[in-house]
């Protein structure tokens, strides 16, 4: 029963992802007073790339090749291993560390693939995601530490079962700080306005869009899958550490389908004001990009402490 | 944080509302952001100072410490810095000597070295306003930091300002309370201190113009 509720998580995730794009994008076009496409172009661009075959270039190696498998199979492990809908799917897999292991995993194999292409812009683009990734993988693991503090734990499913529990105990100084900081670590790991401009390509600025410039078709259709789900999977987690209501703790039909509803509910949410943070916000320099993440990096070390010495 | 009273929780909102506004005050260039931030934190102060009172056996002086750092520290000083402000508008950190990313990891080291530090204190006094204190201690030290780092007068004052903070508050956190006696005497030193920096502002920014105060020393080496 807990692999299946595993798998349908996973399912869920996979297909949930890129309507999470496409609302990220309707919503902000909306904002922006344009009229938008619709909630699902994301799928049709998808399913339009999955039908196409690959091209790679001449210089490229097995790295080029393995990448999007690779990177869709780390998001697709995170999101059958971490609680979104219930906090029982395999109970005790869902460590912390493990989950940031894979999501770096994934963002090295995008970087060797860039480098592997041998272009400038790929290069360039794996070096500046690495740099980011650099500060805001310790930011993502120092933020929920300092919830393992209060539950003694670094599984997400013993945290957000505790959350889920007993509300009242989320709302600490040191939860906030390392909601703030998560929420940064979040913007920054997939992407997202003040960081990197998901929308545009340009070679001063850009970071994902560099590392994934030579990929087409099939390939193509795997990162952007991939990319999506990652950004519903770290939506979700920050959704469920700190905003743990409705989570399923047992394994009933009806909880399960108040979980998968609020699960929904809530990313749809945050990825509406992700959008809505978006429109207001310009993209930062890209050198003062470290300094936001080094704050972000203090404030998780802020909740860690606050947590530790506040109790 | 099981069971926790409403009070705790507004103690430690206002404990982490202290370290919050030390690091906000290394993050920010702009020298205008930096008196909000030292008023946020003069106000979360003074709330420890009154909850603190709230619980004290001689509340009557304890109130009264309260609404003189209260005082001081939310209307006085911000007012003081406001009027150093004024003299160079718009005035940002363009260079300090450590860049803001690696200050503020710094500031997470200093963090973690005020903790280690304070454990035996904590251990003395095993209460819960003694387990805050080395959020005092971090005070001092991003203090020291940001005074030791920063070009801008104002900002030195800023730094100056904040071990003053961080000294307030593990004398509030460490100890039973602080007499009224001493806390006039510091407030008093206090003012006297930024008085002193004003005047010392005006003359420097009167003598060089507006600007970074080390760059031009040297231009006029």
């Amino acid at each position: 029963m807990t692999v299946l509720v595993a798998l349908g998580q996973a399912v869920l995730l996979a297909v949930l992802a890129p309507y999470v794009l496409g609302l990220t994008r309707a919503v902000r076009a909306r904002l922006e007073g344009r009229a938008g496409r619709r909630l699902g172009q994301p799928w049709r661009d998808l399913r339009k790339l999955l039908r196409k075959p690959p091209t790679s270039p001449s210089d490229a190696s097995l790295f080029f090749v393995a990448a999007p498998p690779v990177l869709l199979a780390t998001s697709l492990l995170v999101a059958v291993a971490a609680p979104f809908v219930a906090t029982t799917s395999l109970a005790g897999e869902a460590d912390l560390i493990v989950v940031v292991g894979l999501l770096l995993l994934g963002a090295v194999a995008l970087a060797l693939a860039g480098l592997d292409t041998g272009t400038a812009f790929g290069g360039m683009g794996a070096s500046r995601e690495m740099t980011i990734a650099a500060l805001v993988e310790p930011t993502l693991l120092l933020s929920v530490f300092a919830l393992s503090v209060r539950v003694g734990s670094t599984d997400l499913a013993a945290i957000v079962t505790a959350g889920a529990t007993d509300p009242a105990s989320v709302f600490t100084p040191a939860s906030a700080l390392a909601a703030a900081a998560l929420a940064i670590a979040t913007l920054a790991e997939c992407g997202r306005v003040p960081v990197d401009n998901p929308s545009t390509h340009l070679e001063l600025t850009m970071v994902h869009e560099a590392m994934v410039l030579e990929y087409s078709g099939r390939d193509l259709a795997l990162v952007e899958w991939a990319s999506a789900l990652r950004l519903t999977i770290l939506l979700g987690l920050l959704a469920n550490l700190f905003a743990p209501w409705g989570v399923a703790t047992h394994l009933t039909p009806v909880a399960l389908a108040i979980g998968t509803a609020a699960f929904i509910a809530k990313v749809g949410g945050l990825a509406a004001l992700l959008a809505a943070g978006e429109v207001l916000a310009a993209k930062l320099r890209l050198f003062r990009v470290p300094e936001l993440l080094a704050g972000s990096f203090a404030l998780a070390l802020l909740a860690v402490l606050a947590a530790a010495v506040l109790g | 944080m099981h069971g926790a009273t409403w009070v705790e929780q507004a103690f430690n909102l206002a404990c982490g509302l202290l370290l919050l506004t030390a690091v906000g005050a290394l993050w920010r260039r702009e020298t205008s952001a930096l008196i909000p931030i030292l008023t946020v934190q003069g106000g979360a102060l003074t709330a420890i100072a009154v909850m603190l009172a709230a619980g004290h056996p001689d509340g009557g002086q304890a109130v009264l410490v309260a609404v003189v750092v209260g005082l001081l520290k939310v209307v006085i000083i911000p007012l003081l810095l406001r009027r150093v402000h004024r003299l160079v508008r718009n005035a940002r950190e363009t260079r300090p000597l450590v860049n803001v990313a690696t200050s503020l990891l710094a500031a997470a080291g200093l963090c973690l070295l005020a903790y280690a530090a304070a454990r035996p204190l904590v251990a003395v006094a095993e209460s819960p306003t003694a387990r805050a204190t080395p959020v005092g201690l971090s005070l001092v030290l991003i203090g020291f930091f940001l005074a030791a780092t920063r070009h801008r007068a104002i900002s030195q004052i800023v730094g100056l300002l904040l071990i003053d903070n961080g000294i307030a508050a593990t004398a509030f956190l460490a100890t039973d309370g602080v007499p009224l006696i001493v806390e006039l005497g510091v407030c008093a030193d206090l003012v006297l201190a930024v008085l002193v920096l004003q005047v010392l502002t005006a003359r420097m920014v009167h003598t060089f113009g507006d600007g970074d105060l080390d760059d031009l020393r040297e231009l006029h080496d």
